[in-house]
């Protein structure tokens, strides 16, 4: 069953990734993109992270996501056009993407039987829900950097609007 | 029953699709997206170790995470706008004022 849940969100992440990659005008690479984040939510609640499940939706393929299609269309943004510096890049990027993969995937491989295996719904305790542990952690000892959070996200909006404003 | 590492190495395919499309895409925007994706691509892997320690503090981790991006995404979608107004482009070879 997670398994079968695993394999076909992993897939789909995957061929997303792929498509975003692939894909010529920046609407198809933030529609690709926005599947990716779906795709990775469902595998987030099979972990057993039901509130990151919901945040990733709301705020990822919600807020961030239509943030950046809001911006693609009021730019206009059109079909990128290959250059001398993208067959550079690609010249190097591949190769290197390729390099990180591998040297990624030894790793994990190589001590793959110290990790152990994932069970669905895989609760992290059984007496208490997934939010509640984790507010009750927010809420006690991390509750100063929470704070800050709040603070950090009131500086980007005003940094937003100061930046974007018409006489920079 | 799914191996843990089967999840590390998804995290880890991701992100090298976003490695690389950080490295070839021209279009600013582009660029920008490829880095949330390597964002999501770390957090898959933050629930992962969450669900082996059986420990909250890696979903905290991705919490903030999220918050930052967010934070992140709107700061820079802003710059973005401005570069195109003095700019009139977003392909990131013609923004070389810097380097010239």
């Amino acid at each position: 069953m997670q398994l079968a849940l695993f394999l076909i969100f992993g897939v789909l992440a995957v061929l997303a990734g792929l498509n975003l990659l692939a894909q010529r005008h920046p609407i198809n690479s933030a529609l690709s993109l926005i599947v990716v984040m779906l795709s990775l939510a469902v595998l987030y609640w099979s972990l057993g992270a039901e509130f990151l499940a919901a945040a990733q939706v709301i705020v990822y393929s919600g807020a961030v996501m239509v943030l950046f299609l809001f911006v693609i269309m009021l730019l206009n943004a059109g079909e990128e056009v290959r250059s001398k510096g993208s067959k550079v890049a690609s010249l190097i990027g591949f190769p290197g993407a390729a390099a990180i993969f591998c040297v990624l995937s030894f790793a994990f491989l190589s001590e793959r039987d110290k990790f152990g295996m994932a069970t669905l719904g895989g609760e992290l305790s059984t007496t208490t829900s997934n939010i509640t542990e984790i507010s009750h952690v927010l809420f006690t000892s991390l509750l100063l950097p929470f704070e800050v959070t709040s603070i950090l996200i009131l500086v980007a909006i005003l940094g937003a609007v100061v930046l974007a404003r018409k006489e920079l | 029953m799914v191996p843990i590492a089967y999840y590390l190495i998804l995290a880890a395919i991701l992100f090298s699709i976003g490695v690389a499309a950080f490295l070839i895409k021209r279009n600013v925007i582009t660029i920008f997206m490829s880095i949330e994706l390597m964002l999501n691509a770390v957090n898959l892997t933050f629930v992962a170790f969450a669900h082996m320690w059986h420990q909250v503090s890696g979903q905290i981790f991705v919490f903030f995470v999220m918050v930052v991006a967010a934070a992140e995404a709107a700061v820079g979608l802003a710059i973005i706008i401005a570069l195109f107004r003095t700019r009139q482009t977003l392909s990131v070879d013609q923004i070389n004022l810097l380097r010239d």
